[in-house]
Parts: structure tokens; sequence; C-alpha cells
């Protein structure tokens, strides 16, 4: 199977075509969304990092601006730097430029502050919105597509109904060449023995074990009991009791799929077929994650209904509860509910989301493009602010 | 007829609902090919789990065939399970 996308210097393939606006540090967001409302075509991504943290936590923010960078969705890239901060801005313009991408820099400090930042910087990224114009949509092969997958505000109805239908869509993903990036490590917990099973083989099993084994670690050492943190009141709510069932319900998403290898957050990878990525399971940090590992559709089952998109990668909710359907369709793009009342089988459900994946990956937007909620995005790190 | 829970395994000690089931219905529960008819006490809302038979406190707790957590009580056929009692036994910083 095939869809339309823009084929980048670099060999990979966008199925959006903007001019990205990143903010390198957190004192930068109001300019870069202040040239991105200003220029059609331009997408700001806004951030709380980059500034007074520990080393081992700014490289994570370099690394994940220079995913964000260089995910083919974005035709050209304009860097709003502060002019002071711990982010390496120039080794954020050299890798970008490294894929053949157009790059600028502007600094606010350098520009003399923010009026005649936004200005100047909106005159750059319009050159950027004519040339990324030229650009036409070509046909491109189902290998190209790198699938991000996500839970999120998770009720009993997805382990049952769209997980699973969703982990159909990753077995004929990964069977036709393509790529699926699953992170949520938090959400491994309980059903990290099933999911080793899985793995290509013991070194992958092993390097997937010890995300699962650092974060729970993580959460150990603040000294509380997770529960109330994962899985979360709204999770509860919707009938999950413990954190071991929300991950045999998560991990439902990477259906039968070998996974091939296993990266740290926001690492692109390097092999084709089902991978899993280190990442919490909190929607502003795993998006960012899966944009910077160069996803370039991203499927997001929910059931209780969660809204989240993100600037530039278009996310397709799909949920399994019948009632969030009818009551949240400003924000789902589709159900599988028939799937719970046998009405529909999961090969069929796994299909219509594969459908979906291409038509979206083709230009069809979706409900979190349309309504533009993707505002409100974040770069995991793990040490203090300090 | 339609059912109301479904069970995944058929070791599973616990259903989820998959409608809104009334207080005193006997509910439809699938489990695995069978059905049983599982009288209930409470209500269930969809989503939530009960009891497809006794389980004994300190019991683990059985879904997709798999341990989902540990009864903290005894919960009868029927009953209502969910973090009243059952609990979690990853991820606790609260046990180290």
């Amino acid at each position: 199977m095939n869809f339309m996308g823009y084929r980048r210097s670099d060999g990979r393939v966008g199925t959006r075509n903007y001019v990205g606006i990143l903010s390198t540090v957190v004192c930068a967001n109001e300019v870069a969304r202040g040239i991105a409302t200003q220029v059609k075509g331009a997408v700001a991504f806004s951030h709380q990092q980059g500034c007074c943290q520990t080393p081992p936590d700014l490289e994570r923010v370099t690394k994940a601006l220079i995913g964000l960078g260089t995910n083919p969705n974005l035709a050209a890239v304009l860097l709003v730097s502060l002019g002071c901060e711990g982010t390496d801005v120039q080794r954020v313009a050299q890798a970008i430029a490294a894929t053949g991408k157009p790059v600028q820099i502007i600094g606010i400090q350098d520009e003399g502050g923010g009026a005649k930042t936004t200005a100047k910087g909106v005159l750059m990224a319009q050159q950027m919105a004519v040339e990324a114009s030229r650009l036409k949509r070509e046909e491109c092969s189902t290998a190209d597509l790198v699938v991000g997958l996500k839970c999120g505000s998770s009720d009993t109805t997805q382990g049952l109904s769209a997980n699973p239908a969703l982990g159909v869509t990753v077995e004929r993903l990964v069977a036709e060449g393509g790529t699926a990036i699953m992170g949520e490590v938090t959400e491994f917990i309980g059903g990290e023995h099933l999911l080793a099973k899985q793995c290509k083989n013991e070194a992958v099993a092993k390097k997937m074990l010890f995300f699962v084994d650092r974060m729970e670690q993580r959460a150990k050492a603040t000294g509380a009991d997770m529960r109330g943190g994962q899985p979360t009141p709204g999770n509860i709510k919707g009938g999950l009791t413990t954190i071991e069932e929300k991950s045999l319900g998560a991990i439902a998403k990477a259906g039968s799929a070998i996974v091939q290898d296993a990266y740290e957050y926001g690492e692109c990878p390097q092999v084709k077929g089902l991978v899993v990525m280190d990442s919490p399971g909190r929607e502003p940090e795993l998006l960012t994650g899966m944009a910077a590992a160069g996803a370039n559709v991203i499927v997001f089952t929910t059931g209780r209904g969660a809204p989240q998109g993100f600037p530039f990668v278009p996310v397709i909710k799909v949920t399994g509860n019948e009632k969030t359907w009818e009551h949240l369709r400003d924000h789902m793009d589709m159900s599988v509910h028939g799937v719970m009342d046998g009405d529909e089988s999961l090969v069929q459900a796994g299909s219509r989301i594969y459908e979906k994946v291409l038509e979206t990956a083709s230009g069809v937007e979706t409900k979190a493009e349309i309504s533009g909620y993707a505002q409100a995005m974040d770069i995991y790190v793990t040490g203090p602010v300090i | 007829m339609r059912r109301h829970a479904l069970a995944i395994k058929k070791e599973d000690n616990v259903a989820t609902a998959i409608r809104d089931i009334a207080a005193g219905e006997a509910a439809v529960v699938g489990i695995d090919d069978d059905t049983l008819a599982i009288p209930v006490g409470q209500a269930i809302v969809l989503g939530h789990k009960l009891a497809v038979r006794l389980i004994k406190k300190g019991e683990d707790i059985l879904k997709y065939g798999t341990v989902i957590g540990r009864a903290t009580q005894d919960i009868q056929p029927g009953e209502h399970v969910h973090v009243h009692n059952v609990e979690s036994t990853r991820g606790r910083g609260d046990l180290a």
C-alpha cells in the first residue's frame, strides 16, 4: 500500500510540510509562538527546558531539538534562541543542516528584544514558507511510514478493543516494511515478561527490561506508592485498578510484532519494524519523544478521551469506548467500539485504523490538527531544575 | 443474548463490564467461548470489573491470564473488583 508524502533530501518522508519555529529554551517560547502565528504554514514548538539543568538533561534537550528539527514533517526550521541558554544551539543547527534542510537561528538578546526578533523572524519564516510551498507530494511506500504508538486517558475498554485493534494495524505495517515506535515504558510494568518474549533476541529484551527497571526504581525512589500517579485518578475511575492491569492493555498495541530494538528517549530508530523507546506515559513528553525519533504519524488510542495532538505530526485519536465516541466527537477521529460487542472483528478494526493512517499520511487532517489542540508540549528530563 | 462483561482467558477470576450493569441484574459474562450468568449485588459501570468466582484475601487477581494485583479481602462472585479490594504489587516505594 502507498501514500502521498513529501520526500526529503535525507531520504525520509514527511506527511506534512511545515516551517518549524523551534524554541531552544523556555525563555524564547513567546517569540517562537509570535512568529508562527503570523506565518501561514509555520508551526511553533515550545517547551519548558534548556536552562539551569544538569549536563545530562541539557544534552537530552539538545538531542531532542535535533530530532525534532530533522523530523521529515518539517520542510525548514527557524531556531529561536534567547542567547544565554544551556542548549547547544549551534550543534542543533549544524545537525539539521547536515540533513540538507534549510535552517536558521535568530537570537532575542542579539536582535535587541522580543519585538525586533519577532519582526525579523516573521520575514525569515515567510521566505522559508514560500520555498516549502514549492514542494509537492509524491507517491511513497508504507516502508516510509514511522508510526508512533500512544495510549492515554485510558480505561479498560482499551485493552479489549482499541489497543488490540491497533496491534493488528502494527502487525500489518511492519509486515509491509514500515516502522512503529512504542514508548510509555511505565506502562510495561507488570507486562514486561510478556513483552520480553516478543523481543528479537535476548540483548533487545535486556535493553527493554533495563528501561522498565530504571523507570520503576525512579518511581520507588520517591518513597511513595506509585498508585494515584500511575494509574491516574482518571484511569481508576475508568475501571483500571493497578499499573499491571494498565500495562497489559497498553502492550496490546504492539500486537504480535517482534521488537527489533530498544532506544533511549527521542533516538531515531536505525532499523525497520517495531521498536521500543524509553519514555514516560505523559502526553507532552511522549508525543515530543515520538516526533524527535522521526515519527511522521502518531496513533493515539484513548478510552476516556484525551484531546492532545502535536504541533507538526498528525495524531489520530482512536477510541473503543462508545460513550466517549458519542460524547467527545470533536477530539475523536474514529471508534472501534464494535469490537467489544462482537459487531466488528479485531482484524476489520485494525484494517480501518491502517486505512486511516494512510489517508492521514496523505494529508487528511486530524481533529487535533483542525482544533489546534497541540501546544502544551515538553521534553522529558529526569534531573532537577537547579 | 448481549453479553454484559468479558473475561479474556479461562483462568481469569475477573471479567470487565462492556456495558453498564444495574444492581440486582444477572450479568451475562463471556468467558472464553462460554457464557455464565452471575448475579451482581451492586451496579457495575462500563469498564469496571466483577469477580467471576470467589477470590480469597491474598489471592492473585487474574486478567488476560496474567496477575494484575492481589485481593486485600475476600471477594464474592459478582462483586465489584477495584482499588477498594485489590492492591498493586509493583512500583511500591511504600513497601520498600
